[in-house]
């Protein structure tokens, strides 16, 4: 646990603004400004330790939900902190639980305005040689872009001498994913199953 | 570039798809439900998820349209994930869809995972949970490439033709996924050409139209 800060009304005010100005950096997804974040809560005011930090990513990703989730984790544990870790009861409790408003009201407010004026705007539009040509144009880009994030989230396992089996993992997951219609949440489960009965380590 | 495929002079861009009519969602309960759910099957990232829902299952859209979609969510600041159930919310409900959809993909999952968080303090680092976080981790990117690749085949009604297009999807892989471009630039250079040579495609195609009554 983190050593007890004192958090203003003021820190809490600078915390907003600060993810709302992320919010609207946050192309690709918030995940992309964690390293701004990181600056911001560890370095700078302290209010995290890397720990906390880290394992709030960890958490997110491995949680089901979307990712952006860490946020919420990482303004529960500064408000917690705030008052006083778990140990302090109802008060900070209250704080992990504003921590939270405040982290993700910031992180998605901004961007989400944005982005649904942009959508109403365009589908109003639809006709427009410029809005038909952005959707079609993007299209390519964005179907290259998944499967680099697909192909990212494997390439970490470079080792082919110890990693070949997550590998066949992938290629299987791709090869049935293509050729049936069974739930995805089946084909995470034996993954997760393989994985925790060791048959994917070396 | 060549356009391969002239069958399309007029209509949105999107649709002519020879499936069942499309399904639309009947309430904003509806949609809190769907992104609940939704939420609750992705474990390290919703996409996949989500394209075997709204397209496959549920049949609110066609690929293509998904593709369109995305890309508007994919561009715009935020979440991937919450950019495309706020738009679909609003396409369908207006604002309070947008705020149900959303609501739906943040809320219960939220506690979840704080859940997760107060119970387990993170995440364990037992080598059984080690090794099942590794196993799903390689079966979600196996589940995201084979998205994109299904998706890849709505290419063939891109104005700018299957082979352009897909040299284009190419391109981008090579340049993030190979040689880690930043996911801002790819978008800012790959994406300004491919719109305007799909802009001059579809101009050329409107006159065409044009001549031929």
């Amino acid at each position: 646990m983190n050593s007890f800060v004192a958090l203003s009304p003021w820190d809490w005010f600078d915390l907003l603004t600060h993810y709302a100005m992320l919010s609207l950096l946050s192309i690709g997804g918030a995940i992309t400004t964690a390293p701004e974040m990181h600056r911001y809560l560890v370095d700078e005011k302290h209010w995290l330790n890397d720990d906390s930090f880290s394992s709030a990513i960890a958490l997110a990703q491995s949680a089901p939900g979307p990712n952006v989730l860490f946020v919420a984790l990482m303004g529960w544990q500064v408000g917690l902190n705030a008052g006083g870790g778990l140990a302090g009861g109802f008060y900070a409790w209250s704080l992990g639980a504003l921590g939270i408003v405040v982290t993700m009201t910031g992180i998605m407010l901004p961007s989400s305005i944005l982005t649904y004026k942009a959508t109403r705007w365009s589908h109003e539009n639809s006709n427009l040689m410029s809005v038909r040509s952005f959707k079609s144009g993007m299209a390519p880009i964005v179907i290259g872009l998944l499967i680099s994030t697909g192909w990212l989230l494997s390439a970490s396992h470079s080792d082919w001498s110890l990693d070949w089996r997550l590998w066949l993992l992938t290629a299987a997951s791709i090869v049935i994913m293509l050729r049936t219609s069974i739930h995805i949440l089946w084909l995470m489960a034996a993954g997760g199953i393989l994985g925790a009965l060791g048959f994917l380590s070396a | 570039m060549h356009l391969e495929h002239p069958s399309k002079p007029e209509g949105s861009a999107s649709e002519h798809s020879l499936e069942l009519p499309l399904k639309q969602p009947q309430s904003k309960t509806e949609m809190f439900v769907v992104f609940t759910l939704l939420a609750l099957q992705g474990v390290g990232g919703v996409l996949a998820v989500a394209q075997r829902e709204m397209v496959e299952r549920r049949q609110w859209m066609t690929k293509t349209q998904f593709v369109e979609e995305w890309s508007v969510a994919q561009v715009m600041p935020g979440p991937n994930i919450v950019n495309l159930s706020l738009m679909l919310g609003g396409k369908y409900f207006g604002v309070s869809g947008a705020i149900a959809s959303v609501a739906g993909l943040i809320v219960i999952p939220m506690f979840l995972v704080l859940g997760l968080a107060i119970l387990f303090g993170g995440v364990s680092d037992s080598p059984a949970a080690q090794g099942a976080l590794k196993g799903m981790g390689a079966v979600s990117s196996g589940l995201i490439i084979a998205t994109g690749l299904k998706l890849a085949t709505s290419l063939r009604q891109s104005p700018l033709g299957l082979w352009f297009s897909s040299f284009v999807a190419i391109a981008s892989f090579v340049a993030v996924g190979i040689f880690r471009v930043p996911l801002a630039w790819a978008l800012l250079s790959l994406g300004t050409l491919s719109v305007a040579f799909t802009f001059r495609a579809l101009r050329k195609l409107q006159t065409e139209s044009q001549l031929k009554p």
